[in-house]
């Protein structure tokens, strides 16, 4: 119980923090000073913060529970390949996002695509599909808090419980904090969960007796393969590069871009992202795959026996025994388990706050959902000139609430694993969004009937898959279950992580469709005014 | 020329993330780091070694200069 404590207390001083950011702000009912802090974060708050934002629950619990069935593979499908796209889209597309903001005052994408291609319900509709997209995001912060409470309780604090709890804490700050709020909690919980990976690292490898015996030992039993890439296919990982470009495409990210106070201020974050990723995902995945050989947790050996089970026995196994079993085998909890054994009880207890810091990261989500509805919708439709900006806020903190009770109603009946969860829908869908912020930034021809086009066959396209996954069960380990092949040719199957299309995951087919669409709808269609393409490319060429 | 030694750059380290030739190896490196592993630790510090470059010799000074100087016609 002593670790709960601990980690009750971190949620205490979190919430203060969003309180104390209120009390800064108090007087200055202002949308710009409540959604983007005015555009005044200094560079470390700016990095964390940006950081922060994007390290979600799966950042440790998804991905050494992923590491714990799936070995090392893990860190190259989506820490490295993160460590190199999502810098560099913040350095060519964050950058003129921000220096958009500043000269005509934009504070979420939708402003700034309906006024590059002069569009208004086209703009309403992007913003229901992001907001649609986003909501995934947001559960997974509840479910990974609930998940969390759970372990380092021992079990006293039930699933629902904790995750109320998380969602309360992280509603209130976010609520009376706003952007200056939640960027200070941010960058609170980034220096936390930087600092949770190495002593994690170190508490766990002691109680071990060092990683070489452990590492050793793996490589000489039959769970080698999780030491190397074996048994995952080259375009299954080739697949997962695309993943990356959802980071900018995602609305929080992008709203966080416009928080900088200077320019300058991006140059620390490009170059520093890739090696936070390093700090934090190297232990998470190396703990991941260690934790199979400590065979004296129960609850290990418990998710070896079921993970042993569905490869053995799964294809004569009804699907909704065989999703029992992958509940039982899922490794989210891994990292907390090696805790309980290895770690003094105060330690588990500051770690568990590490680990906390991880899956409150819905935050931002929650403030840009907010944001984008206030901004895009709300001030939009003339909510704002005919009631005023302090409504418009008001509005803004009463979505906040709403939503966040939404999330968590989902949350409490959602079977899927959160890293499952996140990368189906979220990530997939804000991908292949990506080509709309390219085009509109970077292609002087583009259209809104372009960005339509790709905005209909996103939705369609997370639809069908969403669908897909749930009418045809997943296939035990092994040979994936072919749905589509025309001539023998093999084109759309379903795979026991998901569905494939060519051996590809969605994501790509997704974003390469999508740029098609962008290319060829806006070749054929009016574009902008030359006046309105002026004021984005100016005299220089492109 | 800079920068088109820029982007030969990128796409190259997009490139070398497919590390096909350590597929099925699983060697300790320093007896406990699977090798596979240690590649993708290295490629991220490669990654940010690129960062350096790109915000060193092609950063987008111009759009700081556009936002020093503000445009008089606002959006729609």
């Amino acid at each position: 119980m002593i670790p709960a404590i601990v980690v009750f207390l971190y949620l205490a001083v979190v919430l203060y923090i969003g309180i104390f950011a209120f009390r800064r702000a108090s007087g200055r009912e202002k949308a710009e000073d409540y959604f983007l802090a005015s555009r005044s974060l200094g560079p470390f708050v700016f990095l964390f913060s940006l950081f922060g934002t994007n390290m979600t629950a799966f950042a440790i619990l998804g991905s050494s529970g992923h590491a714990f069935n799936n070995g090392i593979v893990t860190f190259g499908l989506m820490a490295s390949s993160s460590g190199l796209v999502i810098p560099l889209t913040i350095f060519l597309i964050g950058t003129r996002m921000w220096a958009l903001g500043k000269k005509y005052g934009f504070m979420t994408p939708v402003q700034m695509f309906r006024d590059r291609w002069e569009c208004t319900h086209i703009g309403t509709f992007i913003f229901a599909v992001q907001a649609v997209l986003l909501i995934p995001y947001i559960i997974i912060g509840i479910m990974g808090g609930g998940t969390t409470l759970y372990a380092i309780s021992g079990g006293v604090v039930p699933f629902w419980f904790g995750g109320a709890i998380v969602a309360m804490v992280v509603m209130s700050y976010v609520f009376f904090g706003g952007m200056r709020g939640t960027a200070w909690v941010n960058t609170f919980q980034t220096t936390l969960f930087l600092l949770f990976g190495a002593i994690a690292l170190i508490v766990i490898g002691a109680g071990m007796g060092g990683f070489s015996s452990a590492a050793e030992a793996l490589k000489s039993s039959p769970l080698a393969y999780l030491l190397s890439r074996e048994r995952i296919s080259p375009y299954y990982f080739f697949s997962y590069t695309f993943i990356p470009l959802s980071a900018i495409a995602f609305p929080h990210i992008l709203i966080f871009c416009l928080t900088a106070e200077k320019m300058k201020h991006f140059k620390k974050t490009v170059i520093f992202y890739p090696l936070c990723i390093l700090a934090i995902w190297l232990p998470c995945v190396f703990l991941g795959v260690m934790a199979n050989r400590v065979t004296e947790v129960p609850q290990i050996r418990a998710k070896q026996e079921a993970r042993r089970v569905l490869a053995t026995q799964g294809r004569n196994m009804a699907p909704e025994q065989r999703d029992e079993l992958r509940e039982k085998a899922a490794g989210d909890d891994v990292i907390m388990l090696l805790l309980q054994q290895y770690a003094p009880l105060w330690l588990a207890g500051l770690l568990g706050a590490g680990i906390m810091a991880a899956v409150m990261a819905s935050d931002s989500q929650i403030l840009a959902l907010s944001t984008m509805f206030t901004e895009d919708v709300f001030a939009f439709y003339g909510g704002k000139a005919r009631f005023g900006e302090a409504v418009q806020v008001m509005t803004g903190r009463i979505f906040i609430v709403l939503i966040t009770l939404f999330a968590y109603a989902i949350a409490l009946r959602a079977p899927e694993s959160i890293f499952e969860l996140a990368i189906q829908y979220g990530f997939s869908g804000f991908a292949a969004l990506s080509p709309l912020l390219v085009a509109a930034l970077f292609w002087k021809g583009s259209t809104k009937w372009g960005a339509l086009a790709v905005t209909v066959w996103v939705a369609i396209a997370v639809a069908f898959v969403a669908i897909l996954q749930a009418v045809v069960p997943a296939p035990a380990p092994g040979p994936s279950t072919i749905l589509w092949a025309p001539g023998g040719f093999e084109v759309l199957s379903r795979t026991p992580g998901g569905t494939a299309v060519l051996g590809f995951m969605p994501v790509v087919p997704m974003v390469l469709i999508s740029t098609l669409l962008m290319i060829v709808v806006s070749s054929m269609t009016k574009k902008p005014d030359a006046t309105t393409v002026a004021r984005y490319f100016g005299g220089r060429d492109r | 020329m800079k920068k088109i030694l820029l982007v030969v750059a990128v796409v190259a380290l997009y490139i070398l993330h497919q590390d096909i030739w350590f597929w099925r190896s699983s060697h300790l490196v320093f007896g406990f780091i699977p090798i596979g592993l240690f590649y993708q630790a290295c490629f991220s510090v490669a990654a940010s070694l690129l960062m350096w470059l790109l915000v060193t010799y092609a950063w987008p000074s111009h759009l700081e200069r556009e936002v020093e100087i503000p445009e008089e016609d606002a959006p729609r």
